[in-house]
């Protein structure tokens, strides 16, 4: 019976995954389809072709570049990740890396403010109402709207980069830390106080724990904006990093390489999420 | 009065604003009981006549509106490792499991604990209420009374000078609740823990409780008479209903909460009822004429005066 069911759940995962690869399978023909070359249109807007250059000009070739060079472009960038011939010809890998790097460096600066914040304002209700105006105004605000005051400052593009995916990436754990704290069942807050347990314990052996849950929901929503973010921050301060890559092969007239770069910053933001889907299930208790 | 007793609620009131807007709304007020020392008391009353608000101004939980309430000798002001609480649900925390949830309250108690010897305390309550082999576990895997049985361990585990019961097997179905009686009766016997409970449940009060405690209805509610249980102490669950006080001392009980109870303050304005001094009645020791007469409101009030100790 129970193997039977796992077999049924086993066999469901299977048929998803094999309909994943048959619609990816379509999709790549379509595309395919799509892109082949057709003989002799001079049908393209001027601007546009001006803009693409001899490509689109040749107009025997589609300007959109074919599944086979985006898996050429593909294949060329991940089999030399790492490789550095100048500071403005470097693997994608590297760039990976300075976008992580960023973002987990503003994210982790912003958990470090946003989550004992966050305690506090959960904790006090005075707080909450006296810092609730100024978190309404502030967190409706595009990260990127500070980019210029962030330059003009700081005076660093990279450390302007750090700021603003830690400013985007501050509100979410905020909320939720302070929500979660105060959602903490009253129930537990009594057992705390009839064992008359200090302050400190009670936050770190009660609240913390009952609260963690709705603290790494926030975690995960930051972590998912931040990586949003950089892509057009780096595309801003320029330099380095997977957004500045993006804009570069776009000024190279790269296609193949942009489609590359966008797989995977795709692949790389669902790791991020993985990541942190991982760490709520080990926080999360059944109830 | 040749002992103090343990616990002294003294003209006790709890009152809130309106819904109104306008005066307020008196849920109780001049409570007066005691506990004593090694004594096992139920509070019995309709609900949201205010019994949770009592037991959570013991527990120092809830401030009261007026008058006090004295355990030990000094007035409660806050919660204390010496009234320990046993929550209507169960409040057990569901991230640590059944011997974390119990070293949390030995911990508590015995802060300059080696980690080892707190675990060995901790898994010595567990094993008392008879949870042996379930220590590791997390409460979700565990069944209601099994949780409940864990909160029971816990609160024994601080060996408090108190036990507080708000009702604590209510959500439990009635097999399960008889066990945990049973468990119950045989702890506060083995520690004669006193302990202070509420329940609506009759039978649970005449096998539990050595005194029990009525309160009239809300709004308003008093405590209109303090019944003792002259059942013997060695009663079970099983055989209580065969001794010859136990109909009587139900029926007493039963008229009081189907009838009595709703109209009390017409009755205290006949008599002679004190509100510092709520009579002590004996329903069991009454004449079994008048006994079997209890069921009948008319006769039962003539009766209990009569009681009056
Ligand atoms: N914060 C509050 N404001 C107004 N009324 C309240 C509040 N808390 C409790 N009450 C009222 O106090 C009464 C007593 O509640 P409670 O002690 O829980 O009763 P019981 O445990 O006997 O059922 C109830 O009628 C309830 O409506
Ligand atoms: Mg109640």
């Amino acid at each position: 019976m129970a193997a039977g069911l796992i077999g049924e759940r086993g066999s469901a995962r299977l048929r998803g995954w094999l309909l994943s690869a048959g619609l990816l399978l379509a999709f790549i023909l379509a595309w395919h389809v799509a892109t082949l070359p057709e003989a002799g249109t001079g049908a393209v807007d001027p601007e546009y072709a001006k803009l693409l250059g001899a490509a689109a000009a040749q107009g025997q070739k589609s300007a959109f570049p074919t599944p086979a060079e985006v898996g050429a472009a593909l294949w060329k960038h991940v089999a030399d990740p790492f490789y550095v011939r100048g500071t403005n010809d470097m693997g994608i890998g590297i760039q990976l890396a300075f976008s992580i790097g960023r973002v987990l460096t503003g994210y982790l600066l912003a958990a470090l403010v946003a989550i004992p914040l966050g305690f506090l304002i959960g904790m006090s209700p005075l707080l909450h109402r006296a810092l609730d105006p100024f978190i309404q105004v502030l967190k409706p605000i595009s990260p990127l709207a500070w980019m210029p005051l962030a330059l003009y400052t700081i005076k660093d593009s990279a450390v302007s980069a750090i700021f603003v995916i830690f400013i985007c990436s501050i509100w979410p754990m905020l909320m939720n830390t302070a929500f979660g704290v105060a959602a903490v069942r009253k129930e537990w807050l009594n057992v705390a106080r009839t064992l008359e347990v200090g302050p400190l314990r009670r936050a770190f052996t009660v609240i913390l724990p009952a609260a963690a849950p709705t603290i790494m929901t926030g975690m995960r929503i930051s972590i998912g904006i931040a990586w949003l973010v950089i892509v057009a921050a780096e595309m801003l301060v320029g330099g380095t990093g997977i957004g500045y890559f993006v804009w570069n092969e776009w000024n190279n007239l790269s296609i193949p390489s942009i489609v590359t770069a966008i797989l995977l910053i795709g692949l790389v933001g669902m790791a991020l999420d993985l990541a942190l889907a991982r760490l709520a299930r080990l926080v999360t208790y059944p109830e | 009065m040749t002992e103090r007793p343990l616990i002294s609620v003294e003209g006790l009131a709890k009152r809130y604003p309106a819904a109104s807007g306008k005066g307020e709304t008196t849920i109780f007020e001049d409570l007066w009981f005691s506990v004593k020392r090694g004594e096992f008391v139920c509070l019995i009353g309709h609900s949201g006549c205010g019994k949770t608000t009592i037991l959570n101004v013991l527990a120092g939980l809830e401030r009261a509106s007026g008058g006090t309430a004295i355990a030990d000798g000094r007035e409660i002001a806050g919660p204390s490792l010496d009234r320990a609480v046993i929550f209507q649900g169960h409040a057990l925390m569901p991230w640590m499991s059944v011997a974390g949830n119990v070293a949390f309250a030995v911990r508590s108690r015995h802060p300059d604990w080696s980690r080892a010897r707190v675990q060995e305390h901790a898994r010595h309550y567990v094993r008392l209420v008879g949870l042996a082999g379930s220590e590791d576990k997390r409460p979700a895997q565990l069944s209601g009374g099994m949780k409940q049985r864990v909160g029971i361990a816990r609160a024994l585990s601080v060996e408090p000078k108190m036990l507080l019961m708000d009702e604590p097997f209510s959500a439990l179905d009635a097999l399960t609740r008889g066990m945990l009686q049973d468990e119950v009766l045989r702890l506060c016997r083995e520690a004669q823990q006193t302990t202070f409970m509420i329940t609506h449940d009759i039978d649970e009060a005449m096998l539990l409780a050595d005194r029990i405690v009525l309160m009239t209805n809300g709004p308003g509610a008093r405590v209109a008479e303090i019944v003792v249980n002259t059942l013997p102490r060695d009663r079970s669950r099983h055989e209580m209903h065969r001794h010859p006080h136990y109909y009587r001392i139900r029926n007493h009980l039963l008229d009081f909460l189907v009838d009595r109870s709703r109209d009390f303050a017409r009755e205290a304005a006949e008599g002679g009822w004190d509100p510092r001094h709520p009579p002590e009645v004996r329903p069991g020791e009454a004449e079994p004429a008048l006994a079997v007469n209890n069921a009948a409101p008319e006769r039962a009030r003539s009766s209990h005066h009569t009681d009056v100790a």
